[in-house]
C-alpha cells in the first residue's frame, strides 16, 4: 500500500500555530500553563507550542514529557517496550493547566494512560489535550480539545507522522 | 527477556536498556506517589532458600512499586530445603499461578534447573545461587558505578575503559561472576585481587587480571574498587590464617583508602565486615557507594521485573 | 539341557564360525536331536562381557535396582557377569550378605553375580571387614573395595593390601583424597570456577593412584584402581607397571566419551564421581586403554531413583547407569575410531575383567569344554538411545537423546539365552534355564 502525504511541513506548522493560540485563547492567558508531550513525537510538538507561546507572550510555554509506558493496558500484548523519560518542570504540576501533547489521536488508550500518570504525579487544576492528528476511532470517552486535523480513517489504515527533529522529512501520511 | 539467569546472557545493549529502564524506575522513587500499576494482577514469588534479607525485602519492594502481587516463601529451615523439594515447591508455585520466581537457592544452577524444568511456566529471576552468579547485584553495581560517573546524563551510556577492581573472596563470590562477566560486557576492565587460596585455581579464559597485590592495585588507581564481604567460614577451612592476617594484607583500611583517587569509588555488596575486609572509615567515606548500592537495588530490580512481565512472551 | 547352533557368526578376530553349544559349553561338532538354531550372520560374536564394577543396589536400596533388574540391564547389555560392588545395606562386609547376593544372583540367572566385599567394616574406613570369611565363604569374595569411599587411610590401605593377598584377593580402590574433595562436585577448572561448582581436582585422583602403587610395589600386593578419568593417572599407571608394580587399572564407558562441558548445563544426569573431565583426558585415557595401559572397561553402573537427580546440580547424587550403553559406547569411542578392534574389546570387557576378578570360564572363549558365554552384537546397528533402550529399574543414564551404534541380539549365559532377537527373555524362562543348569 503507498503512503499519501495529507499535511506538508507547512501545514503543520500553520497546526501548530492554530493550536497554540486556542490554548492562549481557552486558558484566557499563559498564565500556570505546563505543556506534557507524550514521547516520542509528542515531545517535539509540546516543544513547538511551547515556542510558539512564548513568542506571543514571553515567559509563556513551560515545557516537559509525561512517558506513560509503565501505565499501558495493553504490556502484555506487545514486546516489551523501552520506557521514555519524564521530565516534570521545576514548578510541578499541582494547580497548573496541564496540555497533554500528543501526535495522533486514536483509541484513546495512550491518554488514558498519561491521565493516569499525571494523577500519580500530581493535582493539575485541569488537564486539556492537544492533537496534530485526530483519526477518529476513539474506545474511550475521551476526546481532544486542540486538534491541528481531523483525518477520517479505515481501522486498517496507518497514519505517519515525521518530524524534521528526528525524522529526514517532515509530512503527515496516511498508509 | 523470559529469564535472567547469568549476567553472562546478556549482551551490551540488552544490559544497557535495563539499566536504562532502572534510571526511569528510580525516578519513580523520588516522587510522591512511589508506585506504578505496570505489573498489576501479575504474581512474583520469593522464593528463598538461603536467608537474605536485604535481598528479598528489595525485590519485595520493587515488585510492590509496579504493583504486582508479592508472595514469599522462606523455605530455609522448614522441611522444604533439599532434594525433590524444588521440583515440589516448583510445582506448587506453578498451581498457584506465579508469573515470576525470585529465586536464592544454596546450590549453584538452582534457578537454571527450574527454568529448564518444565516444572514451571514462570520467568525465573536468579536472586543467587550457591557461588555461581548474582546477575540483580551486578546490574546494580553497573547502575551505580554508572550514576556517579555519568550522573544525570548515564541513560544510554556503557563502561568504556572503567577499571573496577574486585577484592577479596572471588573463589566462592557469585558477586564477582556476575560482576566479571556484566562490566566487562559494558566495556569495563575488571581486576581480582585476592589471596591464591580465594582465587579460583583456573580463569582460563575469563577477561579478568588477576593479582595478589591489594597496595599495587589500590595505586593503580581504580576508578571502583569493589570489596567482597568475608565469610568466618572461610577461617576455619585453612583458606587464610587469621582475620588479622586478611585484613592487614587484603584489608581496605583508612591509610589504603586514603592513597585512593579522589573520584573513586568504594563499593560492597554488604553486609559489611567492618574492620575485616572494609573499615568504617572507608566504608562512610564521600568515596563510598554503599548507600547507593542499596537504594539502587530496587529500581534496577523493578527493570529486571518489568522486562520479564511486561512484554509478550517472547524467545 | 538345551542345546544350540550359531551360524555364521564373525569371532572378534573376524573369522567366520558356527558354534555348538551343549550342557551349557561350547562343543566342537553339532549337538543330536532337536536344537536352537540362532543365524548369526553379520553379527560379532564376542564373549560374555564380564563388568568389574556394578552397583547391584540390593541388599537395601532396591528403588534404585535389584540383583534382577540390574541382571536383566546386564543381559540385554550383553553381559554375562557382573560383580557387584559392596556399598549395599547392610554393607558386603560379611559372610551372610555377600552369600546372599550371589544366591540371588543364582536364583535369577541372568548374569554370573560375584559379590565384592568391603574392605573395612561399614565402609567406615576405620578397621578391616571381615575379608576371611567373605573369601572363605560359599561366595568365594576375591574382590574387595570400599568404592564410593576411597581408604584412604595409607596404614589402613597397607593393612588391606597385604591381608588381601593372604586370600588371593584384590583390593580395587576408589581413588579420592577425601580431603581434597570435600564439597566436590565437578572437575576442577576454569568451567566449574564459572559454574560455581565446587571442583574435584585431578591431583586428588592421582595423588591415591601414586601413593597406592608405592604400597603395592612395597608388599608385593595386587591392586586394582577403579574408574581412572584423569590424564595424569594415566601417566601414574604406566610409571608403574613399568616399574614391575601389580596394578591394574580400569575406565568407564562416560570417561571415553563424555567431558566435563556437559555440567553446564547443570542437568544432574551428568553429576558423576569420579567427574566428567577435559577434552584431553578422554583423548590420554582412549590412547592409554588401546596401548593395554588401562587393563580393562567397567561400568560402575550407578542407578539412582528420579528424586536423586531430579533437583539441583549440588543436591543432586553421583553416578550414572550404563550397563545397557556400554558396548555401543565403547564402540563409538575407541572402535569406531581406530583405536582397537573387536579382539581388543573382547579382551577389555571379558577376559581381563574376568582374570583380575579370579572369574573363571573366561580365559578361551569360543573353544570347546569351555562355559557358552557370548553376546551376538551388531555393530551396523543405529539408534537414538532412549529410556525404552533401559531395563534396570533407573533411568538416570547420560546417554538418553544420544545417537549410539551398535545393538546387542543375543545373549548366551551359560548355555542358556537370555537374550534373544534384541529383547530379554522372561524371567521365569531365565530363572528355570538357570535352576536346570545348577542341576
Amino acid at each position: 500500500m503507498t503512503a499519501r502525504q495529507v499535511l506538508q511541513q507547512a501545514d503543520i506548522a500553520r497546526a501548530l500555530t492554530r493550536i497554540s493560540h486556542e490554548i492562549l485563547e481557552s486558558n484566557r492567558g499563559s498564565s500556570d500553563l505546563v505543556l506534557l508531550g507524550i514521547p516520542t513525537r509528542g515531545v517535539i510538538l509540546a516543544k513547538r507550542i511551547a515556542a510558539i507561546l512564548d513568542s506571543i507572550e514571553p515567559g509563556a510555554g513551560t515545557v516537559g514529557s509525561l512517558d506513560v509506558t509503565m501505565y499501558r493496558d495493553d504490556l502484555a500484548k506487545n514486546p516489551t517496550r523501552a520506557p521514555g523519560p519524564t521530565e516534570i518542570p521545576a514548578g510541578g504540576i499541582d494547580g497548573k493547566t496541564v496540555i497533554l501533547v500528543d501526535d495522533v489521536l486514536y483509541s484513546g488508550r495512550t491518554i488514558r494512560a498519561a491521565l493516569d500518570a499525571l494523577s500519580d504525579l500530581g493535582r493539575p487544576r485541569a488537564v486539556r489535550l492537544a492533537a496534530l492528528v485526530d483519526r477518529g476511532h476513539r474506545e474511550l470517552p475521551i476526546r481532544a480539545d486542540f486538534v491541528g486535523k481531523n483525518l477520517p480513517t479505515a481501522a486498517g489504515e496507518r497514519i505517519n507522522v515525521r518530524l524534521l527533529e528526528i525524522d529526514p522529512v517532515e509530512e503527515v501520511t496516511i498508509e | 527477556m523470559r529469564h535472567l539467569l547469568s549476567t553472562k546472557d546478556l549482551t551490551r545493549d540488552a544490559a544497557i536498556a535495563l539499566l536504562d529502564t532502572a534510571e526511569d524506575m528510580a525516578d519513580v522513587a523520588d516522587r510522591e506517589v512511589k508506585k506504578l500499576p505496570t505489573l498489576r494482577g501479575k504474581t512474583v514469588v520469593n522464593l528463598f532458600f538461603e536467608d537474605s534479607t536485604r535481598t528479598r525485602v528489595s525485590f519485595e519492594v520493587a515488585a510492590k512499586r509496579l504493583s504486582a502481587d508479592v508472595i514469599t516463601f522462606s523455605a530455609k529451615g522448614s522441611s522444604v530445603s533439599k532434594g525433590e523439594s524444588l521440583k515440589d515447591t516448583a510445582q506448587t508455585l506453578a498451581a498457584m499461578g506465579a508469573d515470576a520466581v525470585v529465586i536464592r537457592h544454596s546450590a549453584s544452577g538452582a534457578p537454571r534447573v527450574l527454568a529448564d524444568s518444565g516444572w514451571i511456566d514462570a520467568g525465573i529471576v536468579n536472586a543467587g545461587d550457591g557461588t555461581h552468579e548474582h546477575p540483580t547485584q551486578a546490574l546494580l553495581d553497573a547502575f551505580t558505578i554508572r550514576k556517579r560517573l555519568h550522573g544525570a546524563a548515564s541513560r544510554g551510556r556503557d563502561l568504556d575503559g572503567v577499571t573496577v577492581t574486585i577484592v577479596g573472596d572471588i573463589l566462592h563470590s557469585r558477586v564477582a561472576r556476575s560482576n566479571l562477566w556484566l562490566l566487562t560486557a559494558l566495556g569495563a576492565h575488571v581486576n581480582f585481587v585476592a589471596p591464591a587460596t580465594l582465587l579460583p585455581v583456573s580463569t582460563e579464559g575469563w577477561p579478568v587480571e588477576l593479582s595478589y597485590d591489594l597496595d599495587e592495585a589500590v595505586d593503580a588507581g581504580p576508578d571502583v574498587i569493589m570489596m567482597l564481604r568475608i565469610q568466618g567460614e572461610r577461617m576455619n577451612a585453612a583458606f587464610f590464617p587469621n582475620a588479622r592476617e586478611y585484613s592487614r594484607q587484603w584489608g581496605l583500611d583508612d591509610e589504603r583508602v586514603a592513597r585512593l583517587p579522589a573520584a573513586s569509588i568504594v563499593m560492597h555488596p554488604g553486609p559489611m565486615n567492618r574492620g575485616l575486609e572494609i573499615s568504617a572509615g572507608a566504608a562512610d567515606s564521600p568515596r563510598s557507594a554503599v548507600l547507593e548500592q542499596v537504594a539502587n537495588g530496587v529500581s534496577t530490580r523493578m527493570a529486571v521485573l518489568y522486562h520479564l512481565l511486561s512484554g509478550a512472551v517472547e524467545l | 539341557m538345551s542345546t544350540m547352533r550359531v551360524t555364521g557368526a564373525t569371532l572378534p578376530d573376524g573369522s567366520g564360525v558356527d558354534l555348538f553349544v551343549e550342557n551349557g559349553v561350547f562343543v566342537p561338532t553339532a549337538p543330536k536331536g532337536s536344537t536352537r538354531i540362532i543365524d548369526a550372520s553379520g553379527l560379532i560374536a564376542l564373549p560374555g562381557l564380564v563388568d568389574l564394577h556394578t552397583h547391584l543396589r540390593e541388599p537395601g536400596f532396591e528403588h534404585s535396582e535389584t540383583v534382577l533388574s540390574g541382571g536383566r540391564a546386564a543381559a540385554i547389555g550383553g553381559f554375562t557377569a557382573v560383580f557387584a560392588m559392596a556399598n549395599t545395606m547392610p554393607v558386603q562386609d560379611t559372610a551372610g550378605v555377600v552369600e546372599q547376593v550371589q544366591s540371588l544372583g543364582e536364583r535369577h540367572g541372568y548374569v554370573t553375580v560375584r559379590p565384592i566385599g568391603a574392605v573395612t567394616a561399614g565402609l567406615a574406613g576405620e578397621q578391616l571387614s571381615e575379608i576371611g570369611a567373605m573369601a572363605t565363604s560359599r561366595a568365594q569374595v576375591r574382590v574387595f573395595s570400599d568404592d564410593g569411599l576411597c581408604v584412604s587411610d595409607a596404614l589402613l590401605m597397607r593393612r588391606a593390601l597385604e591381608y588381601v593377598k593372604t586370600f588371593g584377593g584384590v583390593v580395587a580402590q576408589h581413588s579420592q583424597e577425601p580431603r581434597l574433595t570435600i564439597g566436590a562436585q565437578m572437575n576442577e577448572g576454569a568451567l566449574s570456577s564459572e559454574l560455581g561448582l565446587t571442583g574435584w581436582p585431578a591431583v586428588a585422583e592421582e595423588s591415591i593412584i601414586a601413593r597406592d602403587v608405592l604400597l603395592a610395589e612395597h608388599v608385593g600386593a595386587r591392586l586394582h584402581v577403579c574408574h581412572i578419568s584423569t590424564a595424569g593417572s594415566v601417566d601414574v599407571i604406566r610409571w608403574a607397571k613399568a616399574r614391575g608394580i601389580k596394578v591394574t587399572a580400569e575406565v568407564t564407558p562416560h570417561h571415553l566419551l563424555l567431558t566435563e562441558d556437559l555440567a553446564a548445563s547443570y542437568d544432574s544426569r551428568f553429576k558423576v564421581n569420579p567427574p566428567l573431565r577435559r577434552d584431553e583426558d578422554v583423548l590420554m585415557l582412549r590412547e592409554a586403554l588401546a596401548d593395554g595401559t588401562i587393563d580393562i572397561v567397567a561400568t560402575d553402573h550407578a542407578p539412582h531413583p528420579v528424586e536423586a537427580k531430579d533437583c539441583a546440580w549440588g543436591e543432586a547424587a553421583n553416578g550414572m547407569v550404563g550397563l545397557e550403553s556400554a558396548l555401543s559406547v565403547v564402540q563409538t569411542a575407541v572402535v569406531d575410531t581406530g583405536l582397537i578392534g573387536w579382539s581388543d574389546v573382547a579382551r577389555v570387557l571379558s577376559s581381563k575383567p574376568a582374570e583380575i576378578g579370579l572369574l573363571d570360564g573366561y580365559a578361551t572363549p569360543f573353544t570347546p569344554g569351555s562355559p557358552a558365554n557370548f553376546t551376538l552384537y551388531d555393530p551396523t546397528a543405529s539408534r537414538e538411545f532412549g529410556v525404552g533402550d533401559l531395563r534396570g529399574k533407573s533411568a538416570n543414564s547420560p546417554y538418553l537423546g544420544r545417537t549410539l551404534p551398535g545393538r546387542v541380539i543375543t545373549t548366551v549365559h551359560n548355555g542358556y539365552p537370555t537374550v534373544i532377537d534384541g529383547e530379554l527373555l522372561d524371567s521365569a524362562i531365565v530363572a528355570e534355564s538357570a535352576e536346570a543348569h545348577r542341576g
